[in-house]
């Protein structure tokens, strides 16, 4: 029953959330801001994970694909298929749904415990759509641009790894990496990332939103954040691979 | 004006404000005062309208506010202005962007208009410089100021205050509640304001409703408070030893008279 209210909640807030906005200026203005709250500041650790993920792949490719009758270049193939269809939208989303979810989560949180929210209400504004909307908006554009930069910089990694131990030819890992290349990967990637990029948004806006009482409750309204975002994350990419790529 | 019949609030079953029955008036600072949890913050926010009530009407000059749609009630809501216990600037602006925000949504103003507002209402809290600063670059007094200044900005027919006073220390809180006043008569707005600070209520209490267990108890002015022979009342009004005093101080001169 708590679960079909609490849907039920998530959704009424949606509504409002989508509700037209007093004025498209300032959401304009907000939705910039966000994007360099919420996007920008991510480049750095996606970096970091992509860097090192994309050099892991191709070490363990190329420890397990020891065999005469296996092509190298297939080491750079398996390494551009596991970052474009899964990592670089899947698991970075998990990793950004701990980092801006939590951070969502606990700034509505925070402004709803401090009555923030209820001074905007009073001065007539629609306080879910001021505030959520915007993060929405910018997460759902920004992400997938997040998301080719992962790739790039995860195959990028690959590469510098495979000069740096010598465990493969370079020229082998880059033939990989154009053999058999669908750009169809990259779209099912990035309509991944905006559906991801909503979810962790919005999941994170209604736990924020609806914190009562103290610093306590913002905890654990973010913390909830982060693990529902994740679950749904997980769904939602069993449900785009059915429908994409089956 | 800002009239309230047979308003009854509760929270899960429990009643919190029980056939409240009260007339606000305009251009005068009225005060609610009550102990702590005694339905004070519960009734405002139920007149602004943060909270839903349960039963009764709420009237802003002869309009029920209580049969209002969101939308209707959106318009209202423009000419109320609201000081929170703890200010409630948001925190990620400027004290300028913070007073600006209620131009930038809802007036027609150019940029430079509304610059010139926001620091006509700064300067008319007394605030100068602050233009650039974040709330949490000010002090508590600061802060009270640059929200009287949000909550003025868009010339407002309605003033909500809540404990205004509450972690300033008194030479502050004289400065805040004279300068409430001041705006109240100077604006001709409707205020009211939620305390429990004896010094507000003897420095600018007009109209005084008194709140015990969720029911209106006793109403008057400042004058009344010390003539009164309501038992709850006296027990929360000469509660300090100070004020016990000043009672008897006024007794001993009205029986010398």
């Amino acid at each position: 029953m708590k679960l079909f209210e609490l849907i039920g909640k998530y959704f009424i807030l949606m509504s409002k959330v989508f509700s037209r906005p007093e004025k498209f200026y300032i959401y304009r203005r907000r939705i910039f801001d966000e994007m360099d709250a919420l996007g920008f500041n991510s480049i750095g650790i996606v970096a970091i994970v992509s860097v090192f993920m994309g050099a892991v792949i191709t070490l363990q490719m190329a420890i397990n694909l020891e065999s005469p009758f296996i092509p190298k270049s297939l080491i750079g193939y398996a390494t551009r298929e596991s970052m474009f269809l899964e990592f670089s939208s899947t698991v970075v989303a998990l990793i950004l749904a701990g980092k801006v979810g939590s951070n969502i989560a606990s700034e509505i949180g925070t402004m709803r415990i401090t009555e923030q929210i209820d001074a905007l209400e009073i001065m007539g504004v629609n306080s879910a759509s001021y505030l959520i909307l915007p993060k929405i908006v910018s997460m759902v554009f920004f992400f997938p641009f997040l998301t080719i930069f992962s790739m790039a910089v995860g195959i990028f990694g690959g590469y510098l790894i495979s000069i740096a131990t010598g465990i493969l030819n370079p020229e082998s890992y880059l033939d990989g990496l154009w053999y058999d290349f669908r750009p169809y990967s990259i779209t099912y990637s990035l309509i991944k990332a905006a559906v991801f990029g909503f979810l962790i948004t919005s999941i994170s806006g209604f736990y924020g939103y609806f914190a009562r009482g103290n610093s306590l409750e913002v905890g654990r309204a973010s913390t909830k954040a982060v693990v529902v975002s994740s679950i749904f994350i997980l769904i939602f990419n069993l449900i785009l691979t059915q429908l994409f790529l089956i | 004006m800002i009239r309230t019949e047979h308003l009854v609030k509760s929270f899960d079953g429990r009643v919190v404000l029980d056939d409240i029955n009260a007339e606000f008036d305009k251009g005068k600072t009225n005060l609610i005062i009550g102990q702590s949890g005694s339905g004070k913050t519960v009734l405002l926010k139920s007149i602004v309208g943060l909270f839903p009530i349960d039963s009764g009407k709420i009237y802003y000059n002869d309009i029920c506010y209580t049969d209002l749609n969101f939308k209707e009630r959106k318009e209202i809501r423009k000419d109320i202005g609201m000081i929170f216990q703890g200010g409630a600037l948001l925190d990620s602006s400027t004290v300028e962007e913070n007073v600006r925000l209620p131009l930038d949504l809802f007036s027609t103003m150019t940029p430079a208009e509304k610059l010139d507002r926001v620091n006509f209402c700064l300067d008319r809290v007394n605030l100068h410089d602050a233009n650039r600063l974040y709330p949490s670059e000010l002090s508590g007094g600061m802060v009270k100021r640059v929200a009287i200044a949000r909550a003025i900005v868009l010339n407002p027919k309605y003033l909500f205050c809540d404990e205004p006073n509450s972690g300033l220390d008194p030479m502050t809180s004289v400065v805040i509640d004279n300068l409430i006043k001041e705006i109240t008569e100077e604006y001709q707005i409707t205020t009211i304001i939620n305390t429990h600070d004896m010094n507000s209520v003897m420095e600018i209490g007009e109209k005084i409703i008194f709140i015990h267990d969720g029911k209106k108890w006793w109403e008057g002015t400042k004058h009344d408070i010390m003539q009164s022979n309501n038992k709850e009342l006296n027990d929360f009004v000469f509660a300090s030893a100070m004020a016990k005093r000043a009672k008897m101080n006024a007794e001993t001169c009205e029986k010398r008279a």
